[in-house]
């Protein structure tokens, strides 16, 4: 019977109901959009990592794992790596952030290929000048970027040699000799990569590194991509707070607004319940459901706009951001907006509650 | 008159509503004794209390001084939530403006008067004997922007009846009804009286609609002045 009420009362005012449920879809898809895009950067970051083909990786000390380094480690150490029982490949990068999430990796090439078990050439093919620049087809696809053509980045012309499948560690590839020298890291390395003859030395070969090489960061694949997450990054789970943190404010805000007009519109219908012997529970139970089939009705949609942002994400900038559909933020999503949306509804409810029903029968 | 038989005893009630700084007296000491089964007419001006008082019997409101019994409870000594309770089962209101929730159909008008008096979702075959009476059975599934004044008036009857309650307030039950739907209304208040005893007290400011019931008050100045026996002056 309450839920007829309750149904009714929002077929009563379609407007203000739709724009109520969309209102809570847009703050339940900013919640889903940011946490799925947090989550999927990290993992599209971690897939890259595991592109690799290392199963050790070695960073200088005092560097950190996400983010710049800029503490490099002298490239002859890769002669000191390759001497090392089980280690079969040693090879180094160096990176340089070019604004926004992207970087620039100088690899070398053809021993970084053998790594990996080789880069698959969607367009053009390996580097042959110290100008070439090989990217991954969703850069590409992002900026338009074809092979032959030549692109501005760091304040310099390169030519695209290459568009290769993502997922080997780098968008952005340049030789290492180049962007040694123009981050005046020559013969240095910001990161080693070791492959061994068999993954199950990992650890092995991580005991014998650590005891030679005092303050190095050396991480097993396994280590190392499980550091990409969240509260690794610093200041992400506080930006990731806010967010949500503005768009309960939202949601909160929005269902205060509806609920309060509504409640000043429906004075009289309160009082006619009341003079029927409703309680004041009674009259709050009715306004709380309708808040949480609006609240219900919101996350839903915005359950469905977070694939339309996903989407989006996808299709207009795949090699900035990548989204991930985080079924597991549903239900916190929705409670979340839940709970603003009561938070929002108690002021409203309180007073229809306590409007007195002798006045509330006289409103016009 | 059995003291058993008396359904509602007022004893020098008053009433005192307080607006910002000035206290507006609109009962000033009334004595009502009303029989159960009776149908009773109050009449006076404007402002003279009438409205007042219904709202006192009927629990929406405390009084300020005196003792209200209605079927053997004080309503001056209850609480807000027993008020509350009483007005679920002791009492039916009526008013001018029909007060139907526009949200709803005519049936689930009535139905969730039942609902918040925690009443059986089923209505029951006395239940389906009063609206045989009003006759509006086939128009229950219409909101009531789709009836008539006088249909509307009429559910609005059959929702403060649903819950069987001792005593019907009619606060100008046909104020806003042209004669014809007026006599109907009048004609099954008085229906419902005498068929099914149901007590009745009406308000009116018409002499025609107050000669449909047994007896008449008349109120002044938040008083009752005197007491008529069908016999109109
Ligand atoms: N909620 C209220 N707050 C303040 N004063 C009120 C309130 N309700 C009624 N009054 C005052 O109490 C007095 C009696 O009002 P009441 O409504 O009982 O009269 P009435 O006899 O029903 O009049 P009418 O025939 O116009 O309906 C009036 O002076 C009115 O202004
Ligand atoms: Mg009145």
């Amino acid at each position: 019977m309450l839920n007829k009420l309750v149904l009714e009362n929002l077929k009563h005012r379609p407007v203000r109901t739709a724009l109520s449920i969309l209102a809570i879809g847009v703050e339940v898809t900013m919640m889903l959009t940011v946490v799925g895009l947090s989550e999927g950067m990290l993992e599209d970051s971690a897939r890259r990592a595991r592109g690799a083909g290392a199963d050790i990786w070695v960073r200088p000390p005092g560097s950190a794992v996400i983010g710049l380094s800029s503490a490099p480690m002298p490239e002859k150490i890769l002669e000191f790596f390759r001497k090392q029982p089980h280690v079969v490949i040693a090879t180094g990068s160096v990176a340089h952030p070019i604004g926004g999430v992207n970087t620039v990796t100088g690899l070398d090439f053809e021993e970084f290929s053998r790594m990996c078990g080789g880069f698959k050439f969607l367009e053009g093919g390996p580097f042959q000048g110290p100008d070439d620049i090989i990217v991954d087809e969703r850069y590409a696809r992002q900026e338009n970027i074809r092979v032959g053509q030549t692109i501005r980045i760091m304040n310099r012309d390169w030519y695209v040699r290459g568009v290769v499948e993502p997922g080997k560690l780098a968008r952005l590839i340049v030789p290492l000799r180049t962007l040694q020298e123009l981050t005046g890291n020559t013969g240095k390395l910001t990161q080693a990569y070791l492959k061994l003859d068999d993954p199950a030395n990992t650890q092995k070969v991580i005991d014998s590194l650590k005891a030679q090489l005092k303050d190095y960061q050396i991480y097993s694949i396994e280590e190392f991509t499980s550091l990409f997450s969240v509260s690794n990054v610093p200041g992400l789970r506080a930006f990731i707070h806010v967010i949500i943190g503005l768009s309960v404010v939202v949601g909160f805000l929005v269902v205060f607004l509806s609920l309060y007009t509504a409640v000043l519109e429906r004075t009289r219908e309160v009082g006619i319940l009341k003079s029927l012997g409703a309680s004041p529970a009674y009259i709050l139970n009715i306004l709380l459901r309708e808040t949480a089939l609006l609240t219900l009705a919101g996350s839903l949609l915005g359950i469905v706009l977070s694939f339309g942002t996903r989407w989006a994400v996808m299709t207009f900038i795949p090699a900035s951001l990548t989204q991930k559909t985080v079924p597991e933020w549903w239900p916190i999503a929705t409670g979340i907006a839940l709970a603003g949306a009561l938070i929002g509804a108690a002021y409203p409810g309180w007073k229809a509650a306590r409007q007195d029903a002798i006045e509330a029968l006289a409103y016009e | 008159m059995s003291e058993a038989s008396t359904i509602i005893r007022i004893r020098d009630l008053k009433k005192v509503y307080h607006v910002g700084e000035v206290d507006v007296p609109a009962l000033r000491g009334v004595n009502l004794d009303v029989e159960r089964g009776e149908f009773l007419a109050v009449v006076g001006p404007s402002g003279s209390g009438k409205s007042t008082l219904f709202h006192i019997i009927g629990g929406l409101t405390p009084p300020t001084s005196g003792s209200v019994v209605v079927n053997g409870r004080d309503v001056a000594r209850m609480s807000d939530a027993e008020r509350t309770e009483m007005r679920k089962r002791e009492v039916g209101f009526v008013f001018q403006k029909y007060n139907l929730l526009p949200t709803l159909t005519a049936y689930d008008n009535i139905a969730i008067a039942r609902h918040i008096a925690r009443g059986s979702p089923e209505l029951d075959g006395d239940f389906r004997q009063i609206l045989e009476l009003l006759g509006i059975a086939h128009r229950l599934h219409h909101k009531p922007s789709a009836l008539s004044g006088g249909e509307q008036q009429r559910v609005a009857i059959a929702r403060a009846l649903v819950n069987h309650p001792a005593i019907l307030l009619a606060d100008e039950p046909t104020g806003n009804l042209d004669s014809r739907n007026s006599e109907a209304v009048l004609t099954l208040l008085r229906d419902l009286n005498k068929r099914l005893g149901q007590t009745i007290l009406m308000i009116t400011h018409n002499p025609e609609a107050a000669a449909y019931a047994d007896r008449i008050v008349h109120m002044r100045d938040g008083r009752i002045v005197e007491f008529d026996n069908l016999d109109q002056t």
